[in-house]
């Protein structure tokens, strides 16, 4: 079967330790997640867990049936085929004068920008889909990257869809 | 009316129907035990020698009635010896609520002393677990761990509860006993569609699991087989299930299952799964498991759903109700080549039998012991095991006239669990229990022989003593060159003496007559009573199918 990355956003209450519960249970049944991210939402009692995970049609059922077994669990989705998905990325690139006018015209192409400057290095913010922070990372590659950081992706369904409708 | 958290505790229990509760008091629960003496008119605490003792006896208790079995320990070690009886629990889905106290709030994360962060370490093998660090919420919690617990696919809920919390007063008001939450009914739709799988099915294989075992749908499934011409076979945790006189039912299939169980899943064209979860130890090799035959799978559980092999049709919800709108519409047929073609396999399986008769080497053989207990146990009889070749005979040979009457550790298999939780057993039931025990396996928790005699537990325990842990030294014989290495015992114990200085009687056995007087006299006494049993520590488990390999792997002679 083929393996595909499919994104699901997961309602769970919001508590301590509700993520350890989630995550462990990841641990246990073995799957591999390519990414999580867990913020507030439009509801105060609720975060949202975002998840990217590359598998089959088997894989992602088990998941989303294992999600669901959880108590703290309230709600699971399978994002559709493609839904709006949002990464930032902070990466500190070193800052040298023969490549700073290569490293300027990349901001500027990909719509990021310079939040701190300094004669040894700068640091930039990205955000966008997970291939366009790939490919800015790999732009940066020959410059010198000192350091970066991804949040991991946040995504939504495209139109009026939510969680809740059905 | 206000009352200290450890009297809100008890009364809630009571309030939800315990009766009873195993436990080992400490420090950091001297207040729950204060409030147990409080109300000991009302809730009867067993005391068990170890805290795993307590928790294996709660899940005996569960098993043989279905209730949700409860275990207190203290904090620290007391609440890391119930982690391997929780996880029994667990993968057996036993519904169970586990309490344990902590150190005050103001000592959690200090390291303090006899501080663990127990819902941290059983996360993995519970249902779910609570820390309680608010009086105000500690009797909601106890009502939703019994829900928890009980619902949809049970399993052991824990719950932690600092003693600053058993300390506090808070209101309390009694509430009714919870309900198990609803569980769905398949829809229309898919029950035609079973239907319609059953219809074209020329060779239906009933197979039975833990899911339906405790359902008592044992004569309503033997009248489905033979209305569709199917034969039924069950899974290690679905023995019980199935009145074993009807000729429709092959028995255990599986590692150790009977040979015409596992054949005949094997060569159907049609698997009625009903509340089964196709672990490895019955599957085998998966992606050679079943090959020939469409899976109809019925679940409580969603997630077994296509977990361990891929179903054709799997139906999620209340298993008895679909089961029974199945049953109500499928047509009757008679398919008369397949039971032909099973009792073929059945004829095939006595052969093997009488082949491993003839070739016992000792007076006393395993069939023979099972032969004896069948033949004189009393109505109503809980067979307990420990884990072992004694249990996998004991899944062969015992006789169950009811469900809910086989204990024992199938997803676990926890050695050390049947004493506690043939103590269990009988404090629920009060039926008489018989455990059925090897000399590795005893050797891990027969503190609780004490348990059995304080509490005037009558239970008897059949000791099947190889001088050998039996099932691992089997694996040495088949896959290891007989290298035998750390599995021959070589112990000088004296079961008799030991069993007497407990205060229990103790019989050696060592043929035919001496087991048949042994067992008599202890029915009889009515009193806790080990009986040594002299096996040879040659005898092996057959039929085996080799771990990971296929129905054609099948082992069913000794070479
Ligand atoms: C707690 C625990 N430790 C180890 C094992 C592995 N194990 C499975 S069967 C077995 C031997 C059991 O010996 P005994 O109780 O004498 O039973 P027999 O097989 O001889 O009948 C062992 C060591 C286990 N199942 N449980
Ligand atoms: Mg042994």
């Amino acid at each position: 079967m083929d393996k595909k990355q499919f994104v699901i956003a997961v309602y769970v209450e919001n508590k301590a330790g509700v993520l350890t519960r989630v995550t462990a249970m990841f641990t246990r049944r073995g799957f591999n997640i390519d990414a999580l991210t867990v913020g507030e939402t439009e509801h105060p009692e609720y975060s949202r867990i975002t998840i990217a995970m590359s598998g089959d049609s088997l894989a992602k059922e088990q998941l989303i049936n294992q999600l669901k077994k959880l108590l703290v669990v309230k709600k699971v989705e399978v994002l559709e085929e493609d839904p709006i998905k949002r990464e930032l990325m902070l990466i500190k690139v070193l800052n040298k004068s023969e490549n700073r006018s290569d490293i300027m015209t990349a901001v500027d192409v990909f719509r990021a920008s310079v939040i701190d400057y300094g004669v040894e290095g700068m640091c930039i913010e990205v955000t966008g889909s997970p291939s366009k922070i790939d490919a800015f990372v790999k732009l940066m590659q020959p410059f010198g990257i000192l350091e970066m950081c991804r949040t991991g992706i946040v995504a939504l369904d495209r139109g009026n869809k939510t969680l809740f409708s059905e | 009316m206000k009352l200290t958290g450890a009297q809100i505790l008890i009364r809630t229990l009571i309030e939800q129907g315990t009766t009873d509760v195993f436990g080992y008091p400490g420090g950091q629960v001297i207040n729950i035990y204060d409030a147990l003496y409080e109300y000991k008119d009302q809730i009867n605490h067993v005391l068990t020698a170890h805290e795993q003792g307590a928790s294996h006896a709660a899940d005996g208790y569960s098993r043989a009635t279905g209730k949700v079995g409860v275990c207190i320990a203290t904090s620290g070690p007391g609440a890391t010896n119930l982690v391997t009886g929780i996880a029994t629990a667990m993968l057996d889905s036993v519904p169970m609520v586990a309490i344990t106290g902590n150190v005050p709030c103001s000592l959690i994360g200090k390291d303090s002393f006899q501080e663990i962060d127990i819902t941290g370490v059983t996360l993995p093998i519970t249902k779910h677990n609570y820390f309680v660090n608010n009086i105000a919420d500690l009797a909601d919690t106890v009502r939703e761990a019994f829900t928890v617990a009980k619902s949809g696919r049970p399993g052991p809920v824990l719950i932690d509860i600092p003693k600053d919390v058993q300390v506090a007063t808070y209101e309390y008001e009694e509430q009714p006993v919870t309900e198990k939450l609803p569980i769905p009914k398949v829809k229309d739709k898919l029950i035609e569609e079973a239907v319609a799988l059953v219809n074209e099915s020329k060779k239906p294989y009933i197979y039975v699991g833990g899911g339906a075992a405790g359902l008592g749908l044992g004569e309503e499934i033997v009248a489905f087989a033979k209305k569709i011409g199917g034969v039924i076979g069950c899974s290690f945790m679905g023995l019980s299930a199935i009145p074993q006189e009807s000729d429709r039912f092959l028995g255990m299939q599986g590692m150790h299952g009977h040979y015409a169980s596992s054949m005949a899943q094997n060569e159907a064209d049609l698997i009625i799964a009903v509340g089964v979860r196709f672990s490895d130890r019955a599957t085998g090799n998966v992606s050679k498991f079943a090959k020939k035959s469409k899976i109809l799978q019925i679940d409580v559980d969603s997630a077994e759903i296509n977990k361990n092999v891929k179903v054709h049709l799997g139906l999620v919800g209340d298993v008895e109700d679909a089961f029974k709108r199945i049953a109500d519409k499928c047509e009757a047929q008679d398919n008369s080549a397949w039971l032909n073609r099973v009792d073929q396999l059945k004829k095939e399986e006595k052969g093997f039998e009488e082949e491993i008769a003839a070739a016992a080497k000792a007076p006393l053989t395993p069939k023979r012991v099972f032969d004896i207990i069948n033949e004189l146990k009393p109505e109503a009889t809980i067979t307990a095991t420990d884990v072992g070749q004694h249990q996998m005979w004991a899944a062969q040979y015992a006789t169950f006239d009811r469900p809910r009457r086989f204990v024992s550790s199938g997803g676990l298999g926890t050695m050390g669990f049947g004493l506690g939780a043939a103590i269990g057993a009988y404090v629920a039931t009060k039926d008489p229990v018989v455990l059925i025990t090897g000399d590795g396996s005893f050797g891990m928790n027969l503190n609780e022989l004490a348990t059995a005699v304080s509490y005037k537990i009558p239970v008897v325990i059949v000791l099947m003593n190889n001088g050998v842990l039996g099932m691992v030294r089997q694996w040495q014989t088949l896959f290891f060159g007989k290298r035998y290495s750390n599995t021959v015992l070589g112990r000088k114990t004296d079961f008799v003496a030991l069993a007497k200085a407990f205060g229990a009687d103790g019989y050696l056995a060592e043929t035919e007559v001496e087991f048949k007087k042994a067992f008599e006299q202890a029915v009889k006494a009515n009193k806790p009573t080990v009986i040594d049993v002299r096996i040879d520590k040659d005898e092996l488990v057959l039929p085996m199918l080799p771990p990971g390999g296929a129905i054609d792997d099948i082992i069913t002679k000794i070479k």
